[in-house]
């Protein structure tokens, strides 16, 4: 292997306006994320946590973000192509120039927790191992770290045969390299002809409060990897879905595994900030803290899928995050259940395809949206139906939420798509109130919780059906409507028969998605959220609540077959979506990967599955003995 | 020697040596953790070494506060400008004796000549513990010096003739 130098200027040859969000693919370790360009670049990694700030962000400034490239010279007219290493998240890209081909490998390991009272562990660590796979190859390595979201330039120092150490705010970063680098302007760079068979092996760890573990490279390097691959399949093993799309599933169960935190159970929204939901606007939030209506879809999502542990922590992390607010809830928290920071402009930052401002914090955690109490209570409802169990003082706080409900249901909010504007008497948060008292009726009726008020319920549940069906519902649109006497569409309606308010074969519901396909419908198979929402692109999930939707009755199993198999056309090419789809060219838009929309995929796959297979919803019935069993 | 003024002393001031310490830590100053070097040592496993290292620490420091308590009997004098003079040797001990000497004594810890290995992963200190933060040798001295006040301020001579 020989050295070349110098290293080009790889941030002027990697501009964003060759970028595309669907060009990004993530890697984890269920703490923390990266994002990998398929050009070889690192351009996102926030550590210790996926809302602490970055030391690479790129993805937002091409200029200021800092960014850890591997990959032939831009010159040599290279291609790429990228794969996940079968059913992992250890990624996988290929380059082929003329004159050879490499292979890069990109993970952060994960082991087995009984492993790790064997061995030292880092506290957070990035793997980058590169291969010559075939002929010759010449290879750039350019390290840019810039702290603080691109705010500070890093120091960086040679410490024998350590590495190079970057001593950053809290914590200090360490970079091994097998090959020598070049350190100047705050960078680290090396310039490599690798032959067939050759390797050079990458480690960046990071420690915050202890001494940083530093591990060896080279065999004990391959061996990490390994190590991380047979976790990651291990994991996806276990997913007892045997449908059609078992591939499709299985990716978005790697990527809700890989978004979930996993000292506290947390999933968050997604790893990023801030990518825009349209090109150049200002659409841009910040994704990295836990929804607390992604709770239902997620738990029902996990269980469906045979993943008990993960939906009983989740649940677990719903319960103790939202102790402190309890019987109110908030609408996100940190993953450790805390406020989000105060929302905060990044002025310094150029945005993707300057797309400003960049946010970090979300102003919505002082939101109010009732139907997060639906979202809450339907989650514990699924997690008791399938052998979970509450203790008295859990019962006690359910049941003060429910409560809390029957004071407030009649009341504005922001409702599930959280406008920066005033309130609203939206049908969604109505249904979910009616969705919260109906699950803790049915807890009720089945002993699993005491001293619930059930006839105070009832009453209340009922006063909300009858609201919803007489002002809910527009006879001159023939449609049920976003708002209580309103005269707008919303794609979150398609739920109405998720949570079981109405069947979807009823003649309302029947009309109703009609109207929405007909005046949110995007071509064939996208759909918008509002009609409003004109200047974004289709959300994800609403393309597969339709499809769910369809399963439940609203279609035939062929009809939402098709219009699933078709937003799988939407997927990057490792499997990953966005928040939304751009209707003219299919580009991903908003953060990403999402678990929203991971999460709409997987709950439309089980329904089509359940339908198939001639079974009820899986929401809406007992499990059967052998998911009972699997449950236990 | 008062020994039961020692034995009380002496573990009040390694509790709260031993508590500034990780508070230091969890302020960001540095990153030395002495509980999990010592752990480190016993084990690889990261949580069971913070306890075994703890436990060693304390006993540890209730150990070498019998240097200091030998010091103020050979004296004949305690009080805390003392104890904080022998606080600033101990310290420049830790830094320049104990942490220098750590790589070739900790069965885990790498070197800066050799680098790591498959059995030594653990970032050695560097001079004055310098690779864990530019600020240790600034919290090595503080707690050390407190230790040394607390020490020095407390404790009570043997009076002549007595036990």
């Amino acid at each position: 292997m020989k050295e070349v130098y110098p290293a080009p200027d790889r941030d002027k040859e990697n501009t964003q306006s060759c970028r595309r969000i669907g060009d990004y693919a993530i890697i984890g370790d269920c703490r923390s994320a990266a994002l990998v360009h398929r050009n070889g670049s690192i351009d996102w990694l926030c550590w210790p946590r996926f809302d602490s700030s970055s030391i690479f962000a790129r993805l937002l400034d091409s200029d200021r973000g800092g960014f850890w490239q591997i990959a032939p010279p831009a010159d040599s007219g290279f291609r790429a192509s990228r794969k996940y290493v079968g059913d992992t998240n250890v990624l996988q890209t290929n380059f082929e120039s003329n004159s050879g081909r490499a292979e890069l490998t990109d993970l952060m390991p994960v082991m087995r927790e009984a492993a790790k009272h064997h061995v030292l562990t880092p506290d957070h660590e990035l793997i980058r191992q590169v291969r010559c796979t075939d002929g010759e190859v010449e290879l750039e390595i350019v390290f840019h770290p810039r702290t603080q979201y691109g705010l500070h330039d890093v120091q960086m120092r040679q410490i024998g045969g350590l590495g190079v150490q970057l001593e950053a705010g809290r914590g200090v970063y360490y970079l091994r390299s097998s090959v020598p680098l070049r350190l100047e302007s705050g960078r680290a760079t090396a310039r490599l002809r690798m032959k067939r068979g050759e390797r050079a092996d990458f480690s960046l760890t990071y420690a915050e409060v202890s001494p940083v573990v530093l591990p060896p490279l080279g065999d004990w390097t391959c061996h990490r990897v390994e190590e991380t691959i047979g976790w990651w399949k291990r994991w996806a093993a276990r997913a007892s879905y045997s449908g059609d799309h078992r591939p499709a599933v299985l990716r978005s169960a790697l990527a809700l595994k890989l978004l979930t935190y996993a000292p506290s159970g947390a999933v968050v929204a997604a790893a990023t900030t801030s990518l825009p939901e349209r090109l150049g606007g200002s659409l841009n939030w910040d994704y990295r803290f836990c929804w607390l209506r992604d709770a239902s879809l997620t738990v029902r999502a996990l269980i469906g899928l045979g993943y008990y542990e993960e939906a009983g922590a989740f649940m677990e992390w719903l319960l103790t995050a939202t102790r402190l607010t309890q019987p109110e809830l908030r609408i996100l928290y940190t993953v450790y259940g805390n406020d989000s920071a105060k929302e905060k402009l990044l002025h310094h930052l150029s945005g993707f395809c300057d797309s400003r401002p960049v946010r970090i914090g979300n102003a919505a955690r002082k939101q109010v949206q009732l139907d997060v109490y639906g979202e809450v209570l339907d989650a514990a409802a699924q997690y008791v139906f399938h052998g979970g169990e509450f203790d008295r003082a859990t019962q006690n706080a359910i049941v003060g939420i429910g409560r809390y409900v029957t004071e407030h249901w009649n009341e504005p909010d922001q409702g599930i798509w959280e406008p920066r504007e005033g309130g609203q008497d939206h049908t969604h948060s109505r249904v979910l109130c009616w969705t919260a008292l109906d699950r803790l009726i049915t807890l009720a009726d089945k002993g699993c919780i005491a001293n619930a008020p059930v006839d105070v319920f009832k009453n209340e549940r009922e006063k909300i059906a009858v609201q919803v069906k007489q002002r809910a519902w527009n006879a001159h649109l023939n449609s049920y409507v976003d708002t209580l006497d309103g005269s707008d569409l919303d794609a979150a309606l398609l739920l109405i028969s998720y949570y079981g308010f109405e069947s979807a074969d009823s003649p309302r519901m029947q009309a109703t998605y009609r109207a929405l396909r007909e005046k949110l419908g995007v071509g064939d198979y996208l759909i918008r959220r509002y009609a409003n929402g004109a200047a974004e692109g289709a959300f994800g999930i609403c393309s597969f609540w339709e499809a769910e939707f369809l399963a439940l009755g609203g279609g035939s199993l062929h009809q939402s077959q098709n219009l699933f198999e078709h937003l799988l056309k939407y997927r990057n090419e490792v499997g990953l979506y966005a928040e939304e789809i751009d209707p003219d060219t299919g580009d991903a838009l908003g953060n990403f990967p999402q678990a929203f929309t991971h999460v709409g995929l997987v709950s439309a796959a089980l329904s089509i599955h359940e339908r198939k297979e001639g079974k009820v919803q899986l929401a809406h019935r007992e499990p059967d003995a052998q998911e009972a069993q699997q449950a236990a | 020697m008062n020994w039961a003024s020692w034995m009380l002393w002496g573990f009040v001031a390694t509790l709260i040596m031993t508590t500034l310490e990780a508070g230091s830590q969890e302020l960001g100053l540095t990153r030395v953790d002495f509980p999990y070097l010592i752990g480190t040592i016993f084990t690889p496993d990261r949580d069971r070494a913070k306890v075994y290292g703890f436990v060693a620490h304390v006993l540890n420091g209730w150990v070498i506060s019998l240097i200091y308590v030998f010091v103020f009997e050979a004296l004949r004098r305690a009080n805390w400008w003392l104890g904080g003079l022998i606080g600033v040797v101990h310290a420049l001990f830790v830094l320049m004796v104990v942490l220098w000497m750590m790589p070739g004594l900790h069965p885990r810890m790498a070197s800066e000549h050799s680098g790591p290995s498959a059995t030594r992963q653990l970032e050695p200190p560097g001079v004055f513990g310098l690779n864990y933060g530019v600020r240790t040798p600034v919290s090595v001295f503080v707690s050390h010096i407190l230790f040394g006040i607390i020490l020095g301020a407390f404790y009570h001579l043997k009076i002549r003739g007595g036990l």
